[in-house]
């Protein structure tokens, strides 16, 4: 009970930085902007954010400045990807390579220093109440930064007037404009918004998960699996967040493993949910196909993988990283 | 005095915001900003052996960017070319380990290990294809993840089956037996050999995209998938054709690091070549006759960047912040259209106003 306990409490702090990052993209996609520079936007706002910390001593300042760094990233892209009408993932992914190496341009005067981190939060009652207290009673301030962005962005999007806006510019850009609603303007907004969720998850690996600054920081990868769970999620936040919590689990048991098996190397575990990330997305794209859905639908059992009609890509965006192939 | 041509102005006006953009860099920095654009350039150039080690990085990094040609002539999104370097590296390394070096003819063996690594390398791409094709899953996402795999299998065998005898350690596997490696000039090791195979794909790969068939349906998958099913073209062999051409040569790169460079298997041995390549691509957007200009320009900042950490304490990526830099001002350049010429075509004047009314642009 106390190892299962243990166990959540580290997919939980250990898939926060992966939420925040996932829920941020979610947000602009569902707005209709693919930002792929989620990868080199955590390293770029993390290096940012422990240098702000650093500098000041507090690592909150640290957080905000994470946040901004993850803004101006977003904002390069909206310039150049939205403003300007370059190819918006050619742009994105430019960005991702360039920021990488920026950070650790910037950061290498500062890499392998000791510096502030965001330190655990007890919370009074629920810490002494047996499970629960393991769970999420004494936990890093990203775990619950994480939690709130969920519901937050998950009551944005269905219930709020603005988040109905967001969802009418995505899916049917046409339709909103003639209704009144400047697409283009929220789209803008919304990739801003995305790039600085992504720059919290930055902020959420140096100052929380995977504290301090380095080359390599350990944070590699992480915006890639991102940008996975937000299509495997279905672009919906509670969703999005389970998936981030399905890789924290694989890294989690990686550790476990490496127990029991100490002949394999530990690097081979930090590859292990990038093969995974391929295999859930192909996983999903077969549920959601017309040929399976149409196949199972006979067989008793197994008709209930097909589950609900499929949810698929915000409108502006169906066929462009869920494309029907060939 | 003639006045100067669009294009020629988007292109010193790309340079100038290029330049503007390093130099923030190394302000922030505070990096003398003068002598850390000698030595990023001069640590190229200065010497026979600089440029020469100029010319190992521009190896891999033009035949990866001929093989991105035909990726992006089908419009795929290939960035698993790091991983398919690696597994042509592990195709050569690997069949180099089967024939005893004494007796077998150094030659054949050189070019089995050749075949080999263009082998494994379109093997690894067709892995992505096939996903693509057959499992709808995004060449971006199967691509990266496939990089990673790559990095894994290449630690387990170094680690593992591959290990030196002895002692395991990650500087690599057992060196080649000397009859095993391809002759490099003046005592380097930047094969001569290696430079012509570049070229030749070079020349294949441009003349497969601009004078045959083949390159036409291309063309035709990348611009209307659903007109080239109607026609008839089957678009998914198209794009698994594409790959593997794609893969092959970029395995071919990682076999030429093995035999002509580090004459052994080491990590990470693509070496960031597969990325830098798709920005060599990207910034002179597709058009073939830049690209070795723009392979070899980005070879003289890799070669330099070496030098930064010990002649200035700097770290070594800037050399990748450059050429981050360089592709997005030209992109940026190229849609502003300040020459006109690509504004007008792309309809950026006041085609692009009426557009971003249709789209929602209110302002």
């Amino acid at each position: 009970m106390d190892v299962l306990a243990a166990t959540l409490a580290a997919v939980l702090f250990a898939g926060a930085p992966l939420a925040l990052a996932a829920l941020g993209e979610t947000l602009s996609e569902r707005a209709g902007v693919i930002n792929l520079s989620v990868d080199g936007t955590i390293l770029f706002s993390a290096m940012t954010a422990f240098v702000v910390a650093q500098g000041t001593g507090d690592a909150w300042t640290g957080m905000l400045g994470g946040a901004l760094a993850g803004a101006f990233v977003a904002g390069v892209l909206a310039l150049v990807g939205l403003w300007l009408r370059a190819p918006i993932l050619a742009v994105g992914f430019i960005l991702t390579l360039l920021c990488r190496d920026l950070a650790y341009f910037l950061g290498h005067a500062h890499a392998r220093q000791p510096g502030p981190d965001l330190g655990v939060w007890t919370i009074p009652v629920v810490s002494d109440i047996p499970f629960l207290g393991t769970v999420i009673g004494r936990q890093s301030p990203v775990v619950f930064l994480s939690i709130v962005a969920m519901v937050a962005a998950s009551f944005f999007l269905r219930r709020t007037r603005a988040g109905l806006h967001l969802r009418a510019a995505g899916e049917s850009p046409k339709a909103a404009f003639a209704r009144g609603i400047p697409v283009e303007r929220l789209k803008v907004l919304y990739c801003l918004v995305g790039g600085a969720f992504s720059g919290l998850a930055g902020a959420a690996y140096s100052l929380g998960v995977k504290p301090g600054w380095g080359h390599p920081q350990g944070a590699e990868g992480a915006g890639w699996i991102a940008l996975a769970i937000v299509i495997f999620g279905g672009w919906r936040p509670s969703r999005v967040v389970l998936g981030a919590y399905f890789f924290a689990l694989i890294q989690v048991m990686g550790i476990h493993l490496q127990d029991f098996l100490p002949g394999l190397s530990s690097t081979l575990f930090q590859i292990a949910p990038f093969p995974v990330m391929i295999l859930t997305l192909l996983f999903i794209n077969i549920r959601r196909s017309g040929r399976f859905r149409d196949a199972v639908q006979q067989i008793p059992l197994l008709g209930r993988l097909a589950g609900k009609p499929p949810v698929g890509a915000p409108g502006a965006l169906a066929g462009v990283l869920d494309q029907d192939a060939a | 005095m003639k006045s100067p041509s669009p294009a020629s102005i988007n292109i010193l006006s790309a340079l100038g915001l290029a330049l503007a953009a390093t130099l923030a860099v190394l302000f922030f920095a505070g990096a003398p900003p003068l002598t850390t654009l000698t030595v990023l350039f001069g640590g190229g150039l200065n010497s026979t052996a600089s440029l020469l080690k100029t010319f190992s990085s521009f190896i891999p990094l033009f035949l990866c960017a001929t093989a991105l040609l035909a990726t992006y002539a089908a419009g795929l999104w290939n960035i698993g070319v790091e991983g398919q370097i690696t597994l042509g590296a592990v195709f050569a390394a690997g069949f180099l380990r089967l024939p005893d070096p004494g007796s077998f003819p150094p030659a054949l063996a050189l070019i089995l290990a050749l075949t080999a690594a263009f082998a494994g390398g379109a093997l690894w791409a067709l892995l992505a294809g096939a996903l693509r094709v057959y499992g709808r899953v995004h060449e971006i996402f199967s691509g990266l993840g496939l990089n990673f795999a790559a990095t894994g299998v290449t630690l387990w065998l170094i680690l593992g089956p591959w290990k030196r005898a002895g002692m395991a350690s990650l500087s690599g596997t057992e060196p080649l037996p000397e009859a095993f490696r391809l002759p490099g000039f003046a005592g380097k090791p930047a094969s001569m050999a290696g430079l012509v195979l570049a070229v030749a794909a070079f020349a294949l790969v441009v003349w497969l995209l601009r004078r045959t068939t083949w390159g036409l349906k291309l063309a035709a998958v990348r611009q209307n998938l659903k007109a080239a099913r109607l026609m008839g073209l089957s678009p998914g062999r198209r794009m698994l054709q594409a790959m593997a051409l794609c893969g092959g040569l970029a395995g071919l790169a990682g076999g030429l690091l093995v035999t002509g460079l580090y004459h052994r298997l080491i990590p990470s041995i693509s070496g960031n070549f597969g990325y830098t390549a798709i920005l060599a691509v990207l910034m002179v957007s597709l058009a073939p006759s830049f690209v070795p200009v723009a392979c070899f320009f980005f070879a003289v900042l890799l070669a330099g960047a070496v030098q930064l950490p010990m002649a200035l304490e700097l770290d070594s990526s800037l050399s990748g912040v450059i050429q981050g830099v360089l592709v997005l001002a030209f992109l940026a350049a190229g849609r502003m259209g300040i020459g006109g010429k690509l504004g007008g075509k792309l309809g950026g004047k006041p085609g692009g106003r009426l557009e971003g009314r249709l789209t929602g642009d209110t302002t």
